[in-house]
């Protein structure tokens, strides 16, 4: 194993370029573990934590340029107000000593079905920069980024260089189901944003498919119902057969499987659940009926 | 400076029984009844403290074993030749290197080979082990033994078990339970028989059956197996190890390795947690092996992969339950049956099938009994001993009746059971009288009588605060779906070795004057594994001894046997070691003192005397002597075994004997809000009421109080080790699907303890560290069963047996 | 490779590390530092956690290389890194004098009488938080950066700091009332 320390972005490009198969460390959280437990012996070892600009972000106009290895404890605290969503997904990884070292970067490049990141960037609305030495930089929409179980559309060459988030323009929410109060593995998980600017709702589900995925059935039946209503701007509330309606159709774009952490019928169901009640919070919240978009944590 | 909330540390009233009360030593400060603080503390805060994994030697080699990737198979073939080939490997060893005749080993059944030998049994058996320079590299050349398997149906449960033509796990059993079981896929089976079961039904006027399922639940203490062992120039080896009981340890290593004991040194090393999986044995052997091999001391440490392979588990079972009784609320009778899982090695299941079955109805006065418990032979994880050791799973399936009856006659279920109660004088289902305190509806009193915690306490003028709601940081729910249950539930424990074992412990009690100073010193081989057993050793030589300073001597093998940290056994034995040793010590110096001085003061001859702060008093308080000039140029060291009350075996087919020395009780009322809609829980409070004959230390006593309840709560809730009935194989061997408590899904937890005598125990005092992991999980899942009105029998319960999506 | 970076104030160089070493193997077996403990390896139990330029982190999930150039503190180093921290000095203390309080073996850690330990390390003692110990620096290291962040945190705070520590002796009891009785401390000027 060879332990490659690039001290720059370009540095780190050239390393990726001549050695393809080098695994990217920059948390260690995914990486370590693997390593820990003999499941992985990488050739080469590619360390990104010299490489400042990956801990460094951007508020834009419209989006936030979040660099791959801010840790989630950066997301939670200092960029609640922009990334609402992706602030309570980071709140739901791991345990505090996790959040410090991990980031989206890293979710993105596993791309686990149970990363906590990717429903609240499904649902707000994300591309993925990501580059090479050969063909720099390229812009990967995060619908199109998961490609299959543990897959990602990430060629040999390329790292993730950042995530550019749209800024919230409404409430967000995000929910995870584990079998313990902190420090899980998602059984399933979902996330949802209202954009009021482009009268849309979009939906994350996580942990229940393959991939992460969006539920665009019930997104496209929400909106039609929203519009219908003329409930962007009479705020009224959601009737509770919309409200169920939208959480049947969260359910009924999982693909889920049984495993140790849950059945896939449970998974089914709590994502259902999860779509209701997160529905609720954040359209309550756009009414200005609750205080906050988010719990009290 | 506020002190630390430490619960309510003491009893009020005493209702059936009075502490014990204390003359000698009662003026001497740091004695027992006092909250002293850890010997090991200061060390164990600065990362001083040495456990096993920590052991360091110049020239270690780091050993590393091969385990079988299937449950049941016969070896083809194992081809070490590439790991031998590998730079930086000292020895690979297979069964065929192994030194003796004796190639195996095992608690009270030897039926557990040192390295698999023609045939692996379960998932994760050793099958090779191998010495290098770096783990790594130890690593690299396990994984270049060439092992060819052929596959063997395995038995998973008892219907392939017991089938006709079901393959034996054993095949040349000729242990001495072989000749009482019905199957060789048994390991053992303990009838109780009591009066007539089957005639009390027939007045019964209510009757309620259950069938439960207990899952199979883990250690999981935090350090991970690990140890020493380092070549001595004799030809022996000297082993640094973390176990639960050293002398055990040595019995079964010696004649593996074909050395006398006195060649085979052991010195505890730090035991990071135990809980029984360090009962058997472990690295130990291939340590021990390799480092003979290879001349060199050999490091070995589990990861914690491995750890869920290295030690025993909690038994999984199947309990089935009848339960009858008037309708003005008396127990008629009950008969059950209840099925271990033993896996594929005997470790301690006919102890656990001694306890199922002689604790198998609970604290109940039932007279018609008809109890059948068995273990059976799987090729499963080998299960065997874990705190509350077969009275854990029946606690759970007799609990669940209790409120079952209690619903169908209409009545409270604290009330029913407190109407049922057994009580001091009250006859087991094994013919034995309980002859000690038996506060069993005083402790459910007392659990019922505390307040309970304020509803809605996640909610405030911020919002809800999800850190305390059920799903935690996870963010499920503000408060929708979440319905708030109450449920209670009492255990019985035995305390100590039980069925005629021969348990006895060792002290070496030594005084001596240093520096000025009269100090003891305490000698055990007492594995402290958390309890607080060092603690409580220094308590009692201040009191006994009436000295300040006492030195506790590491453990080793240099001193006799103190049996094992298990069976809520250490205080109430090796204690009682360390209290008679001290005893005498006391005597001999006191005879010194007459010796020397008896002519200057007649109390010497007359008096009852007493040692207190360092003097030689009178028990009217006049000082006669400074132990320091009594001492003077005189060491004064007793070594005594110590044996508590003798206990009996259980008749094979009545279950009728004395088998048991004490008994120890604890209550639960637990307090959940279950989010209905998810089937998620938080546990709000879990209350617990424990009689303890005498707190030593209460700050201790209430720490394990507080730490077992916490793992009953883990197998009500999350914890499961899964093995795959298929193949098997285990499929969540790490923290990451092995779920133990965290600290935001661990409630407060207060403690009522209660102090009534055992007059039969050193202060009367009562073992304590099991009892609470008993009754805690049924009083979880009688809360959620409250909240939901779901039935749920099977532990843990899981959010899709709380939503109809299993 | 070789590795040099800072632990407890004091220059560490390590020679021979294996590229997948962790970080705690390092401390542990190669720099005579095994106060972090090394119970899970997979970030899970916390048992391992260290300060990694002033976060805590779990050591187990760091490799070796990447603590290259950067500055550690262990549960060994904790009183001292306490006590710089009253005096508000930045300056470090070699680990020698960190440890010149080693206590003697066979007494009992009374209650104040450790002048040299941090004043979490003594609520820990003092509030009977230890049973095994094995999770306990782990948990030092967490709950002395939770105070050193918010001096006076409530029960759910205290809970949610430590939710990535597990222990499995206590039940948690103890470490709340050693973590409260820190604050109090603290708060009191004791």
């Amino acid at each position: 194993m060879d332990f490659l320390r690039p001290a720059s972005w370009e540095e780190a490009l050239a390393a990726k370029a001549e050695h393809p198969t080098a695994v990217p460390i920059a948390g260690g959280t995914d990486v370590m573990v693997e390593i820990n437990f003999d499941h992985r012996r990488p050739e080469y070892l590619l360390d990104l934590n010299r490489v400042g600009d990956l801990y460094e972000w951007e508020r834009g106009e419209d989006s936030v340029r979040l660099g791959a290895s801010v840790p989630y404890t950066h997301i939670m605290e200092q960029l609640r107000a922009e990334l609402p969503g992706l602030a309570l997904a980071s709140h739901t990884v791991a345990s505090p000593q996790i959040r410090n070292r991990g980031g989206v970067g890293g979710n993105l490049g596993t791309a686990s079905p149970a990363g906590d990141a990717h429903p609240a960037l499904l649902a707000a609305g994300a591309e993925v920069e990501v580059a090479s030495a050969a063909r720099g930089t390229r812009m990967i929409p995060v619908d199109d980024f998961y490609t299959g179980v543990k897959r990602n559309a990430l060629r040999p060459d390329e790292l993730i260089r950042a995530v550019h988030v749209k800024k919230a323009d409404g409430p967000q929410q995000y929910s995870k189901v584990g079998t313990r109060n902190a420090m899980v593995i998602a059984v399933c998980a979902f996330g949802l944003a209202l954009h009021p600017g482009t009268r849309t709702v979009r939906t994350g589900i996580g942990s229940a498919a393959p991939t992460p995925v969006r539920a665009k059935a019930a997104e496209e039946f929400l909106n039609a119902a929203l519009e219908e209503g003329g409930s962007w701007d009479n705020r009224k509330t959601i009737a509770p057969s919309v409200a169920q309606r939208f959480a049947d159709l969260c359910s009924a774009a999982c693909n889920p499987i049984d495993d140790v952490r849950g059945t896939a019928s449970y998974r089914r169901h709590a994502v259902g659940v999860m779509a209701r009640r997160t529905l609720t919070w954040a359209w309550e919240s756009y009414r200005g009926a609750r205080r906050a978009t988010e719990g009290a944590a | 400076m506020p002190s630390p909330q430490l619960g309510s540390a003491r009893a009020g009233g005493a209702p059936t029984g009075a502490p014990t009360k204390i003359t000698q030593g009662a003026g001497t400060k740091g004695g027992i009844g006092e909250s002293t603080l850890r010997p090991d503390g200061t060390l164990k805060v600065t990362g001083e403290f040495a456990y096993s994994s920590d052991m360091w030697h110049e020239d270690m080699l780091w050993g590393q074993i091969l385990r079988s990737t299937v449950a049941h198979a016969e070896i083809v073939s194992i081809d070490t030749s590439e790991a031998l080939a590998l730079p930086g490997v000292y020895a690979v060893m297979t069964y065929d290197d192994l030194p003796t005749e004796v190639k195996h080993y095992g608690l009270e059944i030897r039926d557990t080979p040192v390295l698999a030998h023609g045939k692996v049994r379960h998932h994760g058996e050793p099958v090779a082990i191998v010495a290098a320079d770096h783990p790594e590299t130890a690593r690299r050349a396990a994984a270049r033994i060439k092992v060819e398997y052929r596959e063997l149906p395995v038995i998973t449960d008892e219907e392939s078990a017991l089938a006709p033509d079901a393959v034996l796990v054993h095949e040349h059993r000729d242990d001495h339970h072989v000749g009482h079981v019905a199957h060789p896929n048994i390991v053992h089976r303990q009838p109780i028989v009591r009066g007539d079961a089957a005639a009390a039904a027939g007045r019964a006027e209510v009757i309620v059956t259950g069938e439960y399922t207990f899952g199979m639940q883990d250690q999981a203490f935090l350090g991970p197996e690990s140890g020493l062992a380092v070549p001595e120039e004799d030809g022996g080896v000297h082993l640094y190890i973390a176990t639960q009981w050293l002398h055990s340890d040595l019995r079964q290593i010696a004649p593996v390795l074909g050395l006398p004991e006195r060649k085979v040194r052991m010195t505890l090393s730090g035991v990071g947690g135990a809980f029984g999986g360090r009962e058997d044995l472990s690295m130990q052997i291939h340590a021990c092996l390799l480092a003979l091999r290879t001349g060199k001391p050999v490091k070995i440490v589990y990861n914690r992969f491995e750890s869920f392979f290295g030690h025993v588990h909690r038994h999984p079972a199947k309990l089935h339950y009848e339960h009858g009784a008037t309708r003005d609320g008396r127990l008629t009778h009950v008969r059950c049956r209840i099925v271990l899982d033993g896996g594929a090695y005997a470790s301690a299941s006919p102890a656990v099938v001694g306890n199922a079955a002689s604790l198998g109805i609970g604290p109940y006065v039932v007279d018609d009994v008809d109890i059948e418990a068995l273990a059976l032979y799987t090729n499963n994880p080998p299960c065997g001993a874990m705190r509350g050791f077969g009275a854990v799973q029946a606690c759970f399936a007799y609990e669940a009746q209790m409120d079952k009856l209690a619903k169908e006659l209409g009545m409270d279920p604290v009330e029913f059971r407190q109407l049922n109660a057994m009580e001091q004088g009250t006859v087991m289902p094994t013919g034995q009288p309980v002859d000690s305190p038996a506060p069993v509806a005083e402790l459910l009193r007392r659990v019922k009588a505390m307040p309970l915690p304020p509803e809605r306490q996640w909610e405030s003028s911020e919002g809800a605060d999800v850190r305390q709601l059920p799903g935690g940081l996870s963010n499920t729910t503000h408060g929708e779906g979440v319905v708030r249950g109450i449920g209670y539930a009492v255990g019985i424990k035995n305390v100590g070795f039980s069925e005629g074992f021969d348990d006895y412990s060792t002290a070496r009690v030594r005084m001596e004057v240093i520096a000025g100073e009269p100090v003891a010193t305490v000698h055990t081989a007492m594995a402290e594994v958390g309890q607080g057993g060092v603690t409580v050793h220094a308590q009692i030589a201040r009191t006994e001894l009436g000295v300040a300073q006492v030195t506790i001597h590491p453990a080793d093998t240099q001193v006799g046997s103190a049996g094992s940290t298990s069976a809520s056994r250490q205080t109430y034995v090796t204690g009682g070691a360390v209290k008679n040793a001290c005893e005498r010590v006391r005597a001999q110096v006191l005879e010194i003192g007459r010796r020397k001085f008896g002519s200057r003061h007649p109390a010497w001859a007359t008096a009852e005397l007493l040692l207190e702060n360092g003097k030689v008093v009178t028990d009217g308080g006049e000082v006669l002597a400074d132990l320091v000039d009594v001492l003077e140029g005189e060491a004064v060291e007793v070594a005594e075994e110590w044996r508590h009350r003798p206990t009996e075996a259980f008749d094979l087919r009545t279950g009728q004997g004395n088998g048991h020395v004490q008994y120890s009780f604890a209550a639960h009322r637990a307090v959940v809000e279950v989010d209905t809609e998810l089937g998620l829980v938080k546990v709000v409070e879990l209350a617990c009421a424990q009689d303890v004959g005498k707190a030593l230390n209460p700050l201790s006593v209430v720490g394990q109080i507080q730490g077992g309840t916490a793992q009953g709560l883990g197998i009500a809730v999350m914890e499961e080790i899964i093995v795959d009935p298929r193949t098997a194989k285990v499929r969540n061997p790490s923290f990451t699907d092995y779920l133990i408590p965290t600290i935001l899904d661990t409630p407060t937890i207060p403690v009522d303890v209660l102090e009534l005598a055992d007059v039969h125990a050193p202060y009367g005092l009562r073992g304590v560290g099991e009892a609470p992991t008993l009754s805690s999980t049924p009083a979880v899942l009688a809360a959620i069963r409250n909240a939901t009105g779901l039935e749920l029998n099977r532990t843990p319960v899981r959010p899709e047996h709380l939503t109809g999506t299993a | 490779m070789r590795v040099t970076f800072t632990v407890n104030g004091r220059p560490q160089e390590a020679d021979d590390v294996w590229e997948g070493e962790s970080l705690l193997y390092v401390l542990r077996e190669r720099l005579g530092l095994p106060g972090s403990k090394n119970a899970c390896e997979q970030g899970e139990c916390g048992s391992c956690t260290v300060r990694l330029d002033g976060v805590p982190v779990c050591s187990c999930l760091v490799a070796a290389g990447q603590a290259e150039g950067r500055d550690v503190v262990t549960v060994e180093g904790l009183a001292d890194h306490a006590r710089r921290r009253s005096r508000g000095d930045s300056a470090g203390t070699p680990l020698d004098e960190a440890k010149g309080w080693r206590a003697e073996g066979g007494t009992d850690s009374r209650a104040g009488a450790g002048t040299g330990l941090a004043p979490v390390q003594q609520a820990f003692i003092d509030a009977g938080a230890v049973q095994c110990g094995f999770c306990t620096p782990g948990l030092l290291v967490a709950s002395d950066d939770l105070l050193e962040r918010n001096p006076n945190p409530s029960d759910a705070d205290i809970r949610e700091a430590l939710s990535g520590n597990l222990c499995r002796c206590t039940g948690y009891e103890k470490i709340m009332d050693a973590v409260r009785l820190a604050a109090a401390r603290r708060s009191e000027g004791v």
